[in-house]
C-alpha cells in the first residue's frame, strides 16, 4: 500500500510540470494543420517562444468554425480563433465574443492597409480565373471579356453557398457590375461548366482537362511551379482589379488564456509563423519573413487594384445577393 | 414472441437518436420564431423528385435483370463483378464523380456520348452508386426464394417468362418496393454529386437548401423548416412504398441446400449476358478509370496507414451496431407482420432525417463542451451506424422473414430461445445474410465523409477524409491514390464477406 501511494505520488509529480504549462486552444480550418498545412511547424515556433502547448482544433472551414462559436457561445474553450475572413468577421463580431488583438495595426501588411482592432490578418491573396495554358491560347484580360467571350471555352466556378471563393466572385461580380451584376450573371451563364460545391472539386475537374479555366487564387500557379516545376496553370490579370480574400485571426475576450492568446497573435506577424504561409498555405504574407519568397512568387499575377466589400456590407447584404445570384442563372 | 423486445429496444434507441438530432434543432427553431419556408424550397423539391425518380428507375430496372442472372447463372468472373459491385458503395461521391467524368466527361474516354454536366450526368452517377447497391440487396431477397420452388419451376418446364411471374415476381413484389424507396431516399439526399454536375443553381435539392441553411446563414428556423419538409416527403414515400409491398407467403421450406436449380432451360445464356451487359457498361469502366488514375500514386506512408486504420474502426464499428440494431428490426418486423412497416420505417431513420440536422442536434447535446477523440469516435460510429441501417435491414429483412417461418415453432417448442437460439439457430442459418449485413454497414461507413465533415474531424482522419484533405492541398494525383486504397480495401471486404457468409452443406 505504501509503495503504491509512493509510485502515485511520484506519477503526479511527474506529471505536475506538464500540466503546468499553459495551453493555448486554437479553432483553425482543416488544410491549416493537415501534412501539408503550416500548423505543426507554427505550433513547434511558438513553442519555443513561450513554455506553453498550442493545441489545435480543426474544423472544416472558416464558416464551420463560426458555426461552432454561434453553437458554443460564452462556453467555447477557443481561446484564439485562426482562419476566418473578412467576409466572416462583421457577423463573428456581432457574438459579442472577440475582444481587442492589442497589436499594432501598421504591423499587418494588406493591400489597402488594415484598421480592425478586433481582428488581426496573417495572410492574403488576390482571387483570379486560372487557365490552362495547353488549351488556352488567349485568355480572358477583364471580368467583362471573362463574361462576354467565346462560350465554348467553359469555366469552373465554385458556389457562394458552400464556398469561400464562391462567394469572392460572386462578390466580385457584384462589386464591378453592382446593379447590373445580375444581368452580367445571366449573360455569364453559358460560360459556366458547373458550379461545384468547393474549390477542391472545381479545381480536380480543371485539372482532369474538363475545362480551360477555373476560379481560384492568384497564387494558384506558384503551387504548380514550385511543387510540380511546372508553368502550365497561369492566372489571367483583369483590368477591374481583383476581389481580395484576407485571412484572420482574434482571441476570446473571456479566455483565461487571453495573455497567452495576444502573445500568440503578435507572434503571428513574426517569420516564425509567417515563413510558413507562403509554401504551406499558398497565400502570401501579411508580416514580415525572414527568408525570401521562392522565386515563383515574383511572376505571380500583381492586381492594379484590390477589391473588398467592408464586412458589415457582406454580413448586410450576402443573403440578398445571393438570391440574385440564384435567379440570374437559374 | 421472445424477439420482439430486442425490436422494440432496437427501435427504442433509433428513435432516441433521431429525436435527439431533431428536438433541439426544433427548439431553436421555435426560439427563433418557428419553422419557417419559402418559394426556392418548392424548386428545390421538384427538382429533388425528378432526379430522384429517374435515378432509381434507371437503376433499379436493370439491376432486377442483373440479379436474376446473377442468381441463376454461376459464370467465370460473377464473384469478382460482385465484389467490383461493392466498390462505388464506398466511394465518397467527389471520387465516384470523378471516376464517371474520366469515362463521360468532356476529355473523358468516351467524351460526348452522354452530356454529364446537368441531369443526365447527376442521374448516370447516381446509377453508378446505386445500381450495385440494388443489385445485392435484389440477389439477396432473391436467395430467400425456397429452393424447392426453383426445382418445382425445372420440373413443370416453366420459360423463364414464368419463373419471372409465379417464382421472382412474388418476391419481388415483396421486397421491390422498399428497396427502391430506400434508392429513392439516397438519391433524394445526395449533395456533392447534384452540386457538382449540376451546372447551377437550377439544379438543387432539398438536402443543399438544409446545408446551406444551417451552414451559410445558419438560420435554424429556415433548416427546420426544410428537415420537417424532407422528412414528410420520406415518410409518405415510405407509407407509400409499405402499402405496395405484399405480405411475405408464410412458406416453411424443407432445407436443401442453397443455390438456385434452374433445370436445362434453354436460351437462357444469351438473355442473361443481355442483363448483365449494361449493369457491366455503367459500373466497370468508372471503376476502372479510378484503379488505372490511382495505380501510379499510392505511397503507403504514415498518413495513409493512419487512415486506413480510422476507415476500419469506424467501418468495423458502425457495421456492429448497425447489425445488431438491424438484426432487432427486421426480426421484429418479421414475425408481427402487422407493424412490420413500423418497423422498417423506423430502419430508415438514417436516410430519412437529414445527416445535417442530426449532427447538429447531437452537438447541442452532447458536444458543448468540446469532443475528446473518443467521444467524437463515438459521435461519427453512431451517425454512420444510423444511415448503415437502413441497408442493414433490408439485407436482413427477407432472410429473417424464411428463418422465422422455418424455426420458431419448433424453437419455442423445444424452449430454445435467446442466446442458445442465436448461436445454435440463427446464426449458422443466417451467415450469408448477416455477413452481406455487416459488409454493406462496414464499407459505407468506410466511405463516409458526411460524419466527419459534420462533426469537424478533430484528429480522426479517415480514408475519405484523406482524399478530401489531398485534393484541398493540390494533391489531386495523391488523392487519387488513395482513393485506389478504400476501393481495394472494399474489394478485399467483400471477398472477406462472401468467405464469412459462404454456408455449410446441409446436414
Amino acid at each position: 500500500m505504501k509503495r503504491l501511494s509512493f509510485a502515485l505520488a511520484a506519477l503526479v509529480l511527474a506529471a505536475l510540470p506538464a500540466a503546468a504549462r499553459d495551453t493555448l486552444t486554437v479553432y483553425t480550418y482543416d488544410s491549416f494543420v493537415s501534412d501539408w498545412g503550416p500548423g505543426a511547424a507554427i505550433k513547434a515556433a511558438f513553442e519555443k517562444t513561450c513554455d506553453c502547448e498550442v493545441k489545435w482544433v480543426a474544423l472544416g472551414d472558416g464558416v464551420a468554425m463560426l458555426n461552432r462559436l454561434k453553437l458554443e457561445g460564452n462556453e467555447t474553450s477557443a481561446d484564439v480563433v485562426l482562419g476566418l475572413d473578412t467576409n466572416l468577421t462583421a457577423e463573428a463580431k456581432d457574438l459579442g465574443l472577440f475582444g481587442p488583438h492589442g497589436v499594432d495595426v501598421a504591423r499587418a501588411h494588406v493591400p489597402g492597409g488594415w484598421s480592425d482592432t478586433t481582428f488581426l490578418p496573417y495572410d492574403y491573396a488576390h482571387f483570379a480565373v486560372v487557365y490552362d495554358t495547353e488549351t488556352m491560347k488567349t485568355p480572358p484580360t477583364s471580368l467583362d471579356e471573362l463574361v462576354t467571350g467565346d462560350a465554348s471555352q467553359k469555366i469552373v466556378l465554385e458556389d457562394p453557398r458552400s464556398s469561400t471563393p464562391g462567394l469572392g466572385f460572386l462578390l466580385w461580380m457584384k462589386s464591378v457590375y453592382g446593379d447590373k451584376a445580375g444581368e452580367r450573371w445571366a449573360r455569364l451563364k453559358p460560360r459556366i461548366l458547373t458550379v461545384a460545391p468547393g474549390w477542391s472539386e472545381a479545381y480536380a475537374l480543371f485539372t482532369r482537362g474538363e475545362a480551360p479555366m477555373v476560379f481560384s487564387y492568384v497564387t494558384s500557379p506558384a503551387y504548380h511551379m514550385v511543387e510540380e516545376k511546372s508553368a502550365r496553370y497561369q492566372a489571367a490579370k483583369f483590368s477591374e482589379g481583383h476581389y481580395l480574400h484576407i485571412e484572420v485571426a482574434g482571441l476570446i475576450e473571456a479566455s483565461p488564456e487571453k495573455a497567452l492568446a495576444r502573445k500568440f497573435l503578435d507572434f503571428m506577424l513574426t517569420p516564425g509563423f509567417q515563413n510558413e504561409i507562403p509554401t504551406r498555405n499558398w497565400m502570401l504574407p501579411a508580416g514580415d519573413m525572414s527568408v525570401p519568397l521562392p522565386d515563383a512568387f515574383s511572376t505571380l499575377v500583381r492586381p492594379d487594384k484590390p477589391l473588398l466589400y467592408t464586412p458589415e456590407e457582406v454580413r448586410d447584404h450576402r443573403r440578398a445577393w445571393i438570391d440574385e445570384w440564384l435567379n440570374a442563372t437559374k | 414472441m421472445s424477439v420482439m423486445p430486442g425490436g422494440l429496444g432496437a427501435a427504442l434507441w433509433v428513435l432516441a437518436a433521431v429525436a435527439a438530432g431533431l428536438l433541439p434543432l426544433l427548439s431553436l427553431a421555435f426560439s427563433a420564431g418557428g419553422p419557417t419556408l419559402d418559394g426556392a424550397v418548392w424548386a428545390a423539391l421538384r427538382f429533388t423528385l425528378v432526379q430522384a425518380s429517374l435515378s432509381t428507375v434507371l437503376a433499379v430496372v436493370p439491376a432486377v435483370a442483373l440479379a436474376r442472372a446473377l442468381a441463376r447463372r454461376q459464370f467465370r468472373g460473377r464473384d469478382l463483378l460482385l465484389r467490383v459491385f461493392a466498390v462505388p458503395l464506398a466511394l465518397p461521391a467527389i471520387v465516384a464523380v470523378l471516376a464517371v467524368v474520366a469515362i463521360y466527361g468532356t476529355s473523358g474516354w468516351l467524351g460526348g456520348i452522354i452530356p454529364v454536366y446537368g441531369l443526365s450526368g447527376i442521374v448516370l452517377v447516381h446509377v453508378f452508386f446505386n445500381l450495385p447497391l440494388a443489385t445485392r440487396l435484389i440477389l439477396e431477397a432473391l436467395a430467400s426464394t425456397p429452393p424447392e420452388a426453383h426445382r418445382l419451376a425445372a420440373q413443370l418446364g416453366f420459360t423463364d417468362g414464368q419463373v419471372f411471374a409465379h417464382v421472382d415476381g412474388p418476391v419481388l413484389r415483396n421486397r421491390l418496393p422498399a428497396i427502391a424507396g430506400l434508392i429513392f431516399l439516397l438519391c433524394a439526399a445526395s449533395f456533392v454529386t447534384v452540386l457538382t454536375l449540376g451546372g447551377g443553381p437550377s439544379a438543387t435539392t432539398l438536402e443543399v437548401a438544409i446545408y446551406q441553411s444551417l451552414r451559410m446563414d445558419f438560420d435554424p428556423a429556415r433548416a427546420a423548416g426544410l428537415a420537417l419538409v424532407q422528412v414528410a416527403l420520406s415518410v409518405t414515400l415510405v407509407a407509400l412504398a409499405g402499402r405496395m409491398m405484399l405480405a411475405p407467403a408464410a412458406q416453411a421450406p424443407v432445407r436443401l441446400r442453397q443455390g438456385r436449380f434452374c433445370g436445362g432451360r434453354a436460351g437462357g445464356k444469351g438473355a442473361d449476358g443481355r442483363a448483365v451487359a449494361p449493369g457491366i457498361a455503367v459500373v466497370v469502366p468508372p471503376v476502372a478509370a479510378l484503379v488505372m488514375s490511382g495505380l501510379d500514386h499510392v505511397t503507403l506512408n504514415g498518413a495513409l496507414l493512419s487512415a486506413l486504420g480510422w476507415s476500419l474502426a469506424i467501418g468495423g464499428a458502425a457495421a456492429l451496431v448497425a447489425t445488431a440494431l438491424g438484426y432487432g428490426l427486421a426480426g421484429a418486423a418479421a414475425r408481427a407482420p402487422r407493424w412490420r412497416g413500423w418497423f422498417e420505417g423506423v430502419a430508415l431513420a438514417g436516410v430519412i432525417v437529414p445527416p445535417a440536422v442530426m449532427a447538429t442536434g447531437w452537438f447541442l447535446l452532447f458536444g458543448r463542451n468540446g469532443t475528446s477523440i473518443a467521444e467524437l469516435f463515438l459521435l461519427v460510429v453512431a451517425l454512420n451506424a444510423l444511415m448503415a441501417l437502413p441497408f442493414v435491414v433490408a439485407v436482413l429483412a427477407p432472410a429473417l422473414t424464411r428463418l422465422a417461418a422455418a424455426h420458431d415453432r419448433l424453437c419455442a417448442s423445444l424452449g430454445i430461445s435467446g442466446w442458445a437460439r442465436l448461436r445454435f439457430i440463427d446464426v449458422p442459418a443466417l451467415r450469408r445474410p448477416l455477413a452481406q449485413a455487416l459488409l454493406l454497414a462496414g464499407i459505407m461507413a468506410m466511405g463516409d465523409l458526411t460524419a466527419i465533415t459534420l462533426f469537424g474531424s478533430g484528429g480522426i482522419l479517415t480514408l475519405p477524409a484523406l482524399v478530401y484533405q489531398q485534393m484541398g492541398h493540390y494533391r489531386g494525383h495523391l488523392a487519387a491514390g488513395t482513393a485506389l486504397v478504400l476501393a481495394l480495401v472494399i474489394f478485399l471486404s467483400a471477398w472477406l464477406a462472401e468467405h464469412l457468409g459462404a454456408e455449410d452443406d446441409p446436414h
